[in-house]
């Protein structure tokens, strides 16, 4: 009998999404395929509820080899992970009801179900396993996205399966370090083996110069492609930090920089969904920031806002999603003025930029302060943190310039671009209807982020306070200024227009550099090859030519010998045993 | 021991003498027989009842130890002893088996190869080479190795000579043979003359013996040893002694060449083991000399020479002669490591090779005996007009290259552990170039044999034409026999193993 409580909760889903591969197609088997898509990770989450006992369980050992793999931990981290991911599957699943679309529901529930095995595996080589399936699951949502899509899925899909080989190479390395132990728990960067699994989680969660992958494939994708894609991955490698690098230092600066830098890009971008994978890899600057600090109220920041974001970005892309299905486009310069078209839609996405922005009231405004304050309280024993700490506060004004109000901004108001189209269909408005209430609901003052903070690993005796007086108001003067900047900008019209338009990011040292690099040099290899192949053949004829002359029955060394001339040999081999006899010793 | 219960005393007893004795006799009288029919039934007979006796004389051996006989009651050393030991009696085995094998085969193949009224004096030359080989490899005197040499030899010139009802050049190669052999044959004496004027004695053991006392000896047993090793060396065709020997193989009769491919050479051989090992000693210095220097050195060389020679020739019996002389090489290069692992190797390649080149050139001889091919042009799609005669050579070419699971890739893995062991890398080197080479002339053959298609003639796809039954159950024999000892069905692997360790352990201990 099997215990159903020794089984890892994310390969429900992705045997649910086996399932849907083999769905036939049609329009009754369809509303199979959605059940399935909706109530897998519904049962997923009903799994966790059970196993979990408030304290770590491990289940599930198997032993292959000689290794014994621990293929499912929850404790206080990893669930809070395993419930968000089952939540968003669920409002994911209800965004793309309306897609029919067999790929998309299969992979979509593979790669969710990857996402979550992955987040609960106890040990490297199981995470391993579920980080490449991740990365082969999803490749399928990005190629959805058309003929423009298939390059970027390919440059996707090498940069995630090296990941995945750094992974295991690091792993490798890490447990025989550690005398063969690849339980999963914290690693450090003292040996090699650490390095490399820290390069290969900083490709998945889009370290400066890797991550080009997250802005060149995410608006590539198809519309629901795209919001499924921002929940996963790079969370899940924000979970394989947040277990293994907990109080690193260096992971503060890379962080700091990490939110900074995107501001800029974002700013200047004009498709909208590459303007949110900008902030997307913005939001992850925070989180990675969080964990370096690694103080226990950083950690539950950094808990309490991949929670929210996951939520709340995915509101973002479902809105600017739903603009794209109806209007056909994402691009900034196309759009404008749609509030009358699809107001309510217009609303979750203010709902969203707000969250994103950390409105007072909405879901941000409680977890990045957490994250900004704990950096402030760790500047008091490190002076230089307090740069950090204002590198932070710049890039939460970004957030509100690029995705708090450009976003919203370009899309429904601004200059009207004539189109009248319907509002967003019912599935999509309840989806986007789900996030933002969540977005509400877990900063509300008077018992809701008080639920968040329940979810948080830490309990703190002092737990942080969001809504004071000194916190709102300074929150809010820098949301002003940075809308009033916006407003001045777009007043003496400095603002950078919304323009089409190729924008240089690192990933063109790759995708140009390297590949000029390359192609020269296969060009010249081509040439080189020519030429040895030539003096090779040449060579190999010669030789054959060579020794056919000599040991062919014609040739010096295989005519058959008269007898004189052997007798003459077997004299001259008898002198030479004599030779040996006597002479050498 | 069950199985050796089953064997009379009496036989087990006068066995050494019998397997001698019955043969010489028996020759002589088939020489008379006026039908090829009865004198091809003596011959089954005779080899048959030598097998048995081999048989059970190894079975002997292995229980109860080295088993010596006097001739005559005369006691060593003035009389003549014959010594069964675990060296010699598996080659024995060997020869009579081989004996047997051919003479089923002979049935057809002397048919078709040798004229009618030469058939029964065929038979009669057959028996007395036979009688000469299982002397060589049973008298623990040194003349009498000389006397049973001649024996053999020269019956096989007559032999060899005999293959000129198909081709002509039988004749050169059987004159060319026999000044060859005669010089081999002549040297070796020449070395017996410098021993016994050295020791006083003909008996090997006590020259062993006289030899350990004198502590290696003067100059005269040098000189005595190395006319033996050149004799010895032209016998078992030692490169670049090997001259003699591609034409006597290629055209001799087909039944001559399988009986000297696969006991000839290695009857000379086992000599070589005896005479390097036991009545000489590794530990002289003028032994180990030539053992490292001269014999691993014409091994090697002779190992890829042979093998190259084998790659470019045009007639496929030549090619499977060169191989048989590269061959030898890995037998000398396993002498000439004069370890245990490597005498055990050389050993087993010796009993391997045996099985493996007579399969080879049983099939090669049923080709001939249905379309007359021997020229490798004419093997395209011999598998399809041969499918059974062209397996069982596939089977033991795949054997001579050494692929897993056959006789060859035992015996190479051992020689090339025992070489490494001794840290000889360029050995190692030596043998996988060599056995790259072996891929290729047997290659060749396979590739035009599977990939070719059977000509036509006048228009018609020529059909398929199987070798008789009598031929295609002696080569498979061979073949299967060969993957019994690669894969170890019915312990065969592990039995000819353990044979070849045993042989190495009593070549080394007796050094000791």
């Amino acid at each position: 009998m099997i215990d159903f409580f020794q089984i890892n909760p994310g390969l429900w889903l992705i045997l649910a999404g086996l399932i849907c591969a083999l769905v036939p197609k049609g329009e009754a088997f369809a509303l199979v395929r959605k059940a399935l898509v909706i109530g897998a990770p519904i049962l997923a989450a009903v799994m966790i509820f059970q196993i979990y006992t408030s304290q770590e369980v491990l289940a599930g050992k198997i032993t292959i080899g000689g290794l014994e793999l621990t293929t499912l931990r929850i404790d206080n981290l990893s669930m809070v992970w395993g419930y968000l991911f089952c939540l968003i599957g669920v409002i994911n699943g209800i965004y793309g009801f309306h897609e029919k679309c067999r790929i998309t529901d299969s992979s979509a529930l593979i790669y969710a179900g990857a996402a979550i095995a992955g987040v609960f595996s106890g040990d490297l080589l199981t995470l391993f396993l579920f980080w490449e399936l991740t990365a082969i699951s999803s490749v399928f949502l990005i190629w959805k996205g058309g003929e423009r899509a298939y390059a970027a899925g390919i440059r996707y899909l090498a940069l995630h399966v090296l990941s995945g080989v750094l992974l295991l190479a690091g792993a490798i390395l890490f447990a025989n370090t550690n005398g063969g132990d690849y339980t999963f728990n914290n690693i450090g960067i003292d040996t090699l083996g650490g390095w490399l699994i820290l390069i290969a989680i900083g490709i998945k969660c889009g370290f400066p110069f890797l991550h080009m992958w997250m802005q060149d494939a995410y608006p590539k994708a198809s519309i629901t492609g795209t919001v499924i894609l921002s929940a996963f991955t790079t969370k899940m490698a924000i979970y394989a930090l947040a277990r293994g690098y907990v109080g690193v230092d260096i992971l503060i600066y890379i962080g700091a920089v990490m939110t900074c830098f995107p501001v800029f890009f974002a700013l200047i971008e004009n498709d909208l969904r590459r303007v949110l994978a900008f902030s997307l890899n913005n939001q992850l600057g925070f989180m990675v920031c969080g964990i370096g600090i690694g103080t226990e109220l950083a950690m539950n920041g950094v808990v309490g806002q991949v929670f929210v974001h996951v939520i709340f970005k995915s509101l973002l892309f479902m809105s600017i999603g739903a603009v794209m299905y109806r209007v056909g486009t994402a691009k900034a310069s196309e759009l404008g003025g749609l509030f009358r078209s699809m107001p309510i839609t217009a609303v979750f996405c203010l709902i969203g930029a707000g969250s994103i922005a950390a409105f007072p009231l909405l879901a941000a405004f409680v977890t990045k302060a957490m994250i900004i304050s704990a950096v402030i309280y760790e500047a008091a024993y490190n002076p230089g943190l307090y740069v950090i700490a204002g590198m932070l506060l710049f890039a939460s004004a970004g957030v509100m310039e690029h995705s708090g109000i450009k976003v919203p901004y370009f899309t429904f108001f601004s200059h009207d671009s004539g189109r009248r189209v319907k509002e967003a269909p019912l599935n999509m408005l309840v989806a986007m209807g789900l996030a933002a209430a969540l977005c509400i609901f877990l900063a509300f003052p008077w018992g809701g982020y008080q639920m968040l903070y329940a979810l948080m690993p830490y309990d703190l005796p002092k737990p942080y306070k969001p809504y004071t007086v000194d916190h709102v108001v300074f929150q809010l003067q820098l949301l002003f200024a940075a809308i009033s900047a916006f407003c001045l900008l777009k007043k003496f019209k400095l603002y950078p227009a919304e323009r089409r338009g190729e924008i240089l990011d690192f990933d063109w040292t790759y995708r140009k550099l390297c590949l000029g690099i390359t192609t020269w040099i296969g060009a010249m290899w081509t040439r080189l090859s020519a030429v040895t192949t030539r003096v090779r053949n040449k060579a190999i004829a010669g030789a054959g030519r060579r020794l056919y002359q000599m040991f062919s029955p014609a040739g010096a060394m295989s005519e058959s010998a008269p007898s004189g001339l052997a007798a003459a040999l077997t004299a001259a081999m008898l002198i030479l045993v004599l030779f040996f006899v006597y002479f050498v010793r | 021991m069950d199985l050796l219960s089953l064997f009379p005393a009496w036989l087990l007893e006068q066995g050494p003498a019998f397997v001698i004795v019955l043969p010489l006799l028996m020759g002589a009288i088939t020489a008379i027989l006026p039908s090829r029919t009865s004198a091809w039934w003596v011959c089954l007979i005779v080899t048959l009842l030598c097998t048995v006796t081999s048989f059970g004389l190894l079975l002997q051996v292995y229980s109860e130890g080295t088993s010596v006989y006097t001739m005559g009651g005369w006691d060593p050393p003035h009389g003549i002893s014959l010594v069964l030991d675990v060296l010699s009696a598996p080659v024995l085995l060997l020869i009579a088996a081989m004996a047997v094998v051919t003479t089923v085969y002979a049935m057809p193949s002397t048919i078709a190869e040798i004229e009618p009224k030469k058939r029964a004096p065929f038979y009669a030359a057959f028996l007395l080479c036979f009688a000469g080989l299982m002397g060589m490899v049973v008298t623990g005197d040194a003349f009498n190795v000389f006397v049973f040499l001649e024996v053999s030899s020269i019956s096989t010139y007559a032999l060899v000579a005999m293959g000129a009802a198909r081709d002509r050049r039988a004749l050169a190669a059987a004159y060319n043979y026999l000044i060859l052999g005669s010089i081999g044959a002549t040297f070796f004496v020449i070395g017996l003359g410098f021993m016994f004027m050295e020791t006083g004695t003909l008996n090997m053991a006590d020259m062993s013996r006289i030899l350990a006392e004198l502590d290696g000896g003067s100059r005269v047993a040098k000189v005595g040893f190395g006319f033996i090793i050149i004799g010895l060396g032209l016998k078992l065709a030692m490169f670049p002694l090997h001259t003699w020997l591609p034409g006597a193989y290629a055209y001799a009769p087909t039944k001559v060449t399988v009986f000297l491919a696969s006991t000839a050479t290695k009857a000379a051989l086992y000599l070589l083991f005896r005479f390097t090992f036991t009545v000489f000693d590794p530990s002289y210095d003028y032994v180990i000399v030539v053992l490292t220097y001269l014999l691993t050195g014409v091994g090697v060389v002779g190992m890829v020479f042979a093998s190259l020679q084998a790659i470019f020739q045009t007639d496929a019996r030549r090619t499977l002669a060169y191989s048989s002389v590269a061959q030898v090489g890995y037998m000398l290069l396993g002498i000439g490591l004069a370890t245990a692992a490597g005498i055990a190797a050389g050993y087993l390649h010796l009993l391997n090779h045996a099985i493996i080149k007579g399969g080879l050139f049983l099939a090669m001889g049923a080709f001939w005996y249905r379309f007359g091919i021997t020229r490798l042009s004419d093997f395209n799609g011999l598998s399809k007009t041969m499918p059974w005669t062209m397996g069982a050579f596939m089977i033991s070419g795949l054997s001579l290259i050494g692929v897993p699971f056959t006789a060859g890739f035992v015996s190479k893995v051992n020689l090339t552990i025992a070489a490494a062991d001794k840290g000889w890398w360029w050995a190692v080197a030596i043998i996988v170039v060599t056995s790259v080479l072996a891929i290729i002339y047997i290659g060749r053959i396979l590739l035009a044999a599977y990939f070719g298609s059977p000509p036509e003639i006048d228009g018609e796809v020529v059909k398929r034409n199987e070798a008789p039954l009598m031929m295609l159950v002696p080569m498979w024999a061979m073949a299967l026999l060969s993957i019994a000892i690669g894969s170890n069905i019915l312990d065969l692997g592990d039995f000819f193993v353990t044979a070849s360790e045993r042989a190495a352990a009593l070549l080394v201990g007796s050094g000791a």
